[in-house]
């Protein structure tokens, strides 16, 4: 390829970079930066403190929030992970399947609905069954809508998968359960990994079903930190804010070295 | 069960929704053979592997090992094992896990599995390799594990699906010998797989060649290659003219022929019916040259010459008819004819088949 083919040789390609750099990233930079701001008023900034933060830490409710994410979250992704997983086995491995186009389109059917659509679907599903327990509900939703983003790598692993490897695997006396522990799971690990985390953030972030849903008790990170906006914003909501993208990159790099160890591997 | 019968395919047929792949497929292997299924590409061979492995049903016939049916039996239940054309070395496991698998699995105790994997890498000369990974290997390193990892379990039969087609040229030869001398120590029948008849000549006790989902010949190498039952072998087996001739009459398997180059006589037929036209195969390393010229001679020009080193091809034209002729350069200055020059040409009654159209 020459050099003039190169976008980067476009006249205006660094400024376009830089604007859009700036536009995706200045906001958070302002949200860390005034985290440490001592003043009550979020944006006159009088000096550096942590104060925020362990205010932000020593508030009970923020902190039972998130202890209904992170329960939700995590039984909502080992179930849509497992759900995915066996749903990408089923339409992988059998060519002769009945309805199999019509079957994946259905499990990606949820990626194209509108969320709120959903949300009020399952409130008034549940309202009808009379499903009344907080958690119990949170998870059941949240498993359903994560699921199709567990799906996605999962089946796109499987699929850049040779069948061959199950095949020698059998050939070599493996039960297809064996087949499936000692080979195929082990070669798809980085696809599960990717979907599991994939679930999970989505769990963690949302918003529209936990608000529909909450209960007394069941109120989600998201749903906090939103009625704590409502109330103006703080330099807690500021450090709150900084806490999550900390644990948001402390999780994504480690999934990502994770998943890139699982690929030399395979 | 007669004894001695390795695999029994009977009757086999196989069809991928309308496609007919395979067609009353059947022959039998006997115990300790180096079997080879040799074919053109699509023709079915992987196919027909698969069925005796499990991976596939055969949409008729039966398919029995050691006597005893196993067309019903699962991949894993069938004592079988296959090397694959990819290999299909596991990646996440070492070399000594990939092939101590399948002994895990028939659940051999750990002393004996240990000692079954270092015999067998030292069969395939890897002793120093155990603790790698596969993908830290070359092709035909590669190749050598996948052999060793199929072996391992003590397999009634081994099934190799062309596993010399993915290494270059020299390892190629090297790994035929290779092969054959493995398959004489261990003593256990192959069913080897391949599109390239030099190959299959080479190393095969028998050879059975299928096209078009059928069997066209089964016999030993010199069988298919000295007496093709049909065009197609004749073909597809080693280079050969073929020419029309008319059947003047039939004695058996002698026909009295006339040929388009003028000459009549008797040679050895396959497949002719009765008088009428029909095909002869000639090879052409066994047509002579001026002095070599015997038997039926006539006289053509050469019009192509091609060095190969061991042989010179020439294209030799007579009576409107071109004949591959192949010399073998015996002497280190033997004779080389240019073109354009009239050379007298001849050859054996005993050289030429007939076969049926
Ligand atoms: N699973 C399948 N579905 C449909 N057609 C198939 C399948 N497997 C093989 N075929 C067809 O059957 C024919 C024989 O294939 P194969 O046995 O792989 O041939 P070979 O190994 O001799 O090259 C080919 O035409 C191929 O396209
Ligand atoms: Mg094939």
């Amino acid at each position: 390829m020459s050099a003039n083919h190169d976008v980067r040789h476009y006249p205006g390609a660094g400024l376009m970079t830089t604007v859009f750099f700036l536009w995706l990233y200045a906001p958070i930079v302002v949200v860390i930066w005034f985290s440490f701001n001592e003043n009550r008023l979020v944006s006159v900034w009088s000096g550096f403190s942590t104060k925020w933060y362990t205010a932000a830490l020593a508030n009970d409710a923020l902190m039972d929030a998130l202890r209904v994410s992170l329960t939700v979250a995590g039984i909502a992704t080992v179930i849509s992970t497992t759900v995915a997983l066996c749903a990408a086995m089923v339409l992988s491995r059998n060519s002769d399947l009945r309805f199999a186009k019509l079957s994946e389109t259905v499990v990606n059917l949820p990626l194209l609905l509108p969320e709120i659509v959903v949300a009020v679907a399952t409130l008034i599903l549940f309202s009808q069954l009379e499903f009344t327990n907080g958690l119990l509900r949170l998870i059941v939703a949240h498993s359903a809508f994560c699921t199709p983003f567990a799906f996605l790598p999962i089946r796109a692993r499987l699929q850049g998968m040779s069948a061959d490897y199950e095949e020698a695997a059998q050939d070599l006396y493996a039960t297809p359960f064996t087949a499936f522990r000692r080979v195929t799971l082990p070669l798809i690990m980085p696809g599960v990994f990717a979907g599991a985390m994939l679930a999970f953030v989505i769990s963690m972030d949302d918003f529209i079903t936990s608000n529909m849903l909450a209960t007394g008790g069941t109120t989600t990170l998201p749903v906090y930190i939103f009625s704590l906006i409502k109330r103006g914003t703080t330099p807690e909501l500021n450090a709150i804010s900084t806490l999550l993208i900390v644990a948001s990159l402390v999780i994504a790099t480690l999934a990502l070295a994770l998943s890139a160890r699982a690929m030399r591997r395979a | 069960m007669r004894r001695g019968e390795a695999v029994e395919v009977f009757n086999v047929s196989k069809m991928f929704g309308t496609y007919q792949a395979l067609d009353q497929v059947s022959f039998t292997i006997k115990e300790n053979e180096f079997f080879t299924l040799l074919g053109p590409s699509g023709c079915g061979k992987t196919t027909l592997l698969r069925m005796i492995a499990g991976f596939e049903r055969p949409s008729e016939g039966s398919i029995s090992l050691f006597g005893a049916e196993i067309a019903s039996l699962p991949p894993h239940k069938r004592h079988v094992n296959t090397v694959f054309q990819s290999y299909a070395l596991f990646p996440h496991m070492s070399l000594e896990q990939n092939i101590a698998f399948g002994l895990e699995n028939l659940g051999w105790a750990k002393a004996k599995r240990q000692a079954r994997v270092a015999e067998m890498l030292e069969l395939v000369h890897m002793s120093d390799f155990a603790k790698r990974r596969p993908d830290q290997l070359s092709g035909g390193q590669r190749q050598r594990i996948a052999l060793a990892r199929a072996l391992a379990p003590e397999p009634q039969v081994l099934l190799l699906d062309e596993p010399l087609s993915a290494l270059d040229l020299k390892l190629r030869q090297a790994m035929r010998d290779e092969l054959r001398a493995l398959q004489r120590k261990t003593g256990i029948t192959f069913v080897f797989v391949t599109h390239d008849q030099d190959e299959a000549l080479d190393m095969s006790d028998r050879i059975c060649v299928l096209g078009q989902g059928q069997i066209q010949q089964i016999g030993t190498p010199s069988d298919i290659y000295e007496e093709p039952q049909n065009r197609f072998v004749a073909d597809f087996i080693g280079a050969t003219n073929f020419l029309e001739a008319e059947v003047v009459s039939l004695n058996g398997d002698q026909a009295q022929i006339r040929t388009a180059l003028g000459l009549e006589f008797t040679a050895a037929q396959k497949g002719v019916q009765g008088p009428g036209a029909a095909t002869m195969s000639l090879r052409p390393e066994k047509i002579g040259l001026e002095e070599q010229a015997s038997g039926n001679v006539f006289t053509g020009t050469i019009r192509s010459r091609n060095y190969m080193g061991g042989f010179t091809h020439y294209a030799v034209e007579t009576a409107g008819i071109t004949l591959q002729v192949s010399r073998r350069n015996a002497l280190s200055h033997a004779e080389s004819y240019d073109i354009g020059r009239e050379v007298k040409l001849g050859f054996r009654d005993e050289s030429v088949r007939v076969l049926g159209q």
